[in-house]
């Protein structure tokens, strides 16, 4: 029995290679708008990397619920925008009129995110920290409330995908390589840039700042010092949120039709591979592992010829990478870093 | 001790009635089963075999006795989620072994899970081009899929420890599932229809093993339950579950007392992933369907919280916590819609409250230390406590006394 199955299992794998297929000229003609594509989209996951490796260097745990502080921003921009009358195609506006929608809707997103931030401390991580859990419950309360938030907005909203609403038209502003590159793009990526910088910032320069350094470096010393922790990760938490609530504006500019209860999943599982890849804990690895993601994610989609390939192709190279280097790109902790 | 330490309690009885306090308050004293754990502990061994047989009988009677407030009529076929609850329960002792024993956070298990599923519906189902051969072959072959897999990804990634393993196993999960959307070969959405099932006709030459009867395969998965369960039990009393508990505990410590850690995760991992793919077989054999859309993270995560639910690192709880995990939404069929949202705020509730979920695993280990040490000191087993002493010399080890 075994002798016949064995060679007909050989025989029966599937070879037809119809479902892999290397498009190298695909991939050299779309070079350029694939780059300038997965920039776009590694600026947003640096973002929410970001609010995963501050919460990873001071608390040392996953946050897994920050995929739905992101998309409860996301929701945040939804309901502005709506508000606002805006509809599938963007209405012509002038430049400051844009520009004030988007303040409005950043700043909405943002206080929706950082209070849900604050919400899921409060509730799934504080508790346990008071009781001394061990490291795998707050895990699964992190999932526990990841799970309560996307079925609450499940129940609320429903399961397709909210009606898309554009902001403002892209209009071309550089042309590189024969390659168009739009106003939209540029405004994510520069924005992007300008709050990472701040917040890279922000911890190296303020006492805040120093005070989160000192809980991720040692959380005891740290509070014999008169650093007062609990306030230290709530701020954490809360800038966190600010940064998912920033990339949330982003992300909805981008796709607008991807404000769904579970949109925020893939993307943050792609954001803590994000922060990984740079080496966790790391303000300016999530930065460059952000990037990275997009770009290789791009590319691969573009070079196997199917937008499915994006997670599997970012997933292997995160694999690959760790096992190369098992602490990351930049691998040194939020704590380690100088001041 | 150094001598800047200062005052200390040396750890005489008092101490150690203390810690046994502390512990006894930790095992579910409050609970439904008030000390349950340890009377059973109490019996001897016969009495608890045969407790187990009647137990076992019950739990083989379970589709015929239809018990009026368990079940889950009208609304589910009873049978059926008899079926669904025993592949879980599978599952979550398959997961146990890694999760429970070794400590390996495994986010991606959904993916062995889907391995033994497709396995079985491209080698039983005539939607698929490839050889067929019959279904109870597929089981041993999709354990063997499943593990080769598992040893695949655990070879180049249980170096990694902790989250990072997290995140690896859960893009492996997810990976698996746009997989079987891409490849043309796996049929994505449209899946497999009529997936095999084992021989055998009644006496009136009915097919047993239909997909709409759910009882044959309820008694099939429970025997298979019974025998993983005396294996795993085996395996968690052996060397190598000893390896599993100390790798559990401190990786460090146990490579460095000679525990060939990487070893024994690959171990875990492999005997882990073959159980996830032979319940996947099953799954996919009672089902008799099978696409893309039954394997998302979701239901990985479901999986784990089934384990942690129930109890890491005990069996029991495992299989409490798999059945109860496919039970409630079938037996609450109204709340089926929300059944995520309870799973989300019961797992933050049981966490915060019962950390070591519904069953806690038996710290018998350091039970036993406590003896030995008690023995040393000379005191009878479980005496009354003293008071503590209070070390006030500086310089003055405990160890002296």
């Amino acid at each position: 029995m075994i002798s016949e199955v064995i060679p007909a299992l050989l025989h029966s794998v599937p070879m037809d290679d119809t479902w892999i297929t290397f498009d190298v000229n695909s991939f050299a003609q779309n070079f350029w708008s694939s780059t300038f594509d997965g920039l776009t989209f590694g600026a947003i996951y640096a973002l929410v990397a970001l609010g995963y490796t501050l919460v990873y260097g001071v608390l040392n745990l996953i946050n897994f619920a920050h995929s739905e502080v992101f998309i409860v921003g996301c929701y945040g921009v939804f309901f502005t925008l709506s508000a606002l009358n805006f509809g599938p195609s963007a209405p012509r506006l002038a430049f400051w009129a844009i520009v004030g929608n988007l303040v409005l809707a950043l700043v909405v997103a943002i206080i929706a995110s950082a209070l849900m931030a604050v919400i899921v401390e409060r509730v799934a991580y504080k508790p346990l920290r008071q009781r001394k859990a061990p490291r795998l419950a707050f895990l699964i309360t992190a999932i526990g409330v990841s799970f309560a938030i996307q079925y609450t907005i499940y129940w609320w909203r429903g399961p397709s995908p909210e009606a898309a609403l554009t902001m403002f038209r892209p209009l071309p502003i550089f042309d590189v390589f024969g390659t168009i590159v739009d106003s939209q793009q540029v405004v994510i990526v520069i924005a992007a840039i300008i709050l990472m910088i701040a917040t890279d910032q922000f911890i190296r320069r303020s006492r805040t700042g120093r005070g989160i350094r000192a809980v991720a470096q040692d959380p005891d010393t740290a509070t014999l010092m008169g650093v007062n922790k609990e306030k230290i990760i709530v701020t954490t938490f809360i800038i966190g949120g600010i940064l998912a609530g920033a990339a949330a504006l982003f992300y909805v500019m981008k796709i607008p039709s991807g404000v769904q209860y579970n949109g925020g999943f893939i993307l943050g599982v792609k954001a803590f591979a994000a922060a990984v890849l740079g080496g966790i804990g790391n303000v300016r690895g999530a930065l460059l592992g952000g990037l990275l993601i997009g770009l290789i994610g791009n590319y691969g989609q573009v070079l196997l010829g199917s937008s499915q390939w994006t997670d599997v192709v970012a997933f292997v190279v995160l694999v690959l990478v760790l096992i190369v280097r098992p602490e990351g790109i930049l691998g040194s902790s939020l704590g380690k870093s100088k001041a | 001790m150094s001598t800047t330490d200062g005052p200390t309690l040396i750890p005489d009885d008092a101490a150690a009635q203390a810690i046994a306090d502390r512990e006894a308050r930790m095992r579910p004293r409050r609970g439904w089963f008030p000390g349950l754990g340890d009377r059973w502990n109490a019996l001897p061994r016969q009495t608890q075999w045969l407790i187990l047989i009647v137990v076992v009988v019950i739990a083989y009677l379970l589709p015929i006795l239809n018990p009026p407030l368990i079940t889950t009529e009208p609304g589910n076929n009873w049978q059926i989620a008899l079926a669904q609850m025993s592949v879980y329960a599978l599952v979550a002792v398959g997961l146990n072994v890694v999760v429970g024993y070794a400590g390996l956070l495994d986010l991606g298990y959904v993916a062995f899970f889907a391995l033994g599923s497709y396995t079985a519906a491209m080698l039983t189902s005539p939607d698929s081009p490839y050889v067929h051969i019959p279904y109870l072959w597929t089981l041993p072959l999709a354990m063997a899929v499943a593990m080769f897999f598992g040893v695949v990804l655990g070879v180049p990634t249980l170096r990694l420890r902790g989250d990072y393993l997290a995140i690896v196993t859960l893009g492996f999960g997810e990976i698996v599932r746009i997989l079987a959307t891409i490849i043309p070969a796996m049929k994505g959405q449209v899946g497999f229809q009529n997936v095999g099932h084992p021989p055998g006709t009644d006496s009136s030459g009915q097919t047993i093993f239909q997909n709409s009867n759910g009882t044959p395969w309820y008694w099939l998965t429970l025997t298979i339950i019974i025998v993983v369960l005396l294996a795993a039990g085996n395996l968690e009393r052996s060397r190598v579950g000893r390896a599993w508990i100390a790798i559990r505990e401190d990786e460090d410590a146990a490579e460095i007392m000679g525990v060939p850690t990487f070893k024994y995760k690959v171990w875990a991992f492999a005997i882990g992933a073959s159980v996830g793919g032979l319940s996947g077989a099953l799954f996919a054999g009672q089902v008799g369907f099978v696409n893309n859309q039954k394997f998302d993270i979701a239901t990985s995560i479901l999986f784990v919280a089934a384990v942690v639910m129930g109890g890491t690192g005990n069996k029991v709880g495992a299989l409490l916590g798999g059945s109860l995990v496919a039970y409630i939404p079938l037996r609450f069929t109204a709340i089926a819609e929300f059944k995520y949202l309870i799973f989300g705020a019961a797992l933050v509730i049981i966490m915060i409250f019962r950390p070591g979920g519904l069953l806690p695993a038996r710290q018998s280990l350091l039970a036993y230390g406590r003896l030995a040490y008690n023995k040393l000191k000379g005191f009878a087993v479980g005496g009354s406590p003293a008071s503590g002493k209070l070390v006030t010399q500086p310089g003055k080890e405990a160890g002296n006394e």
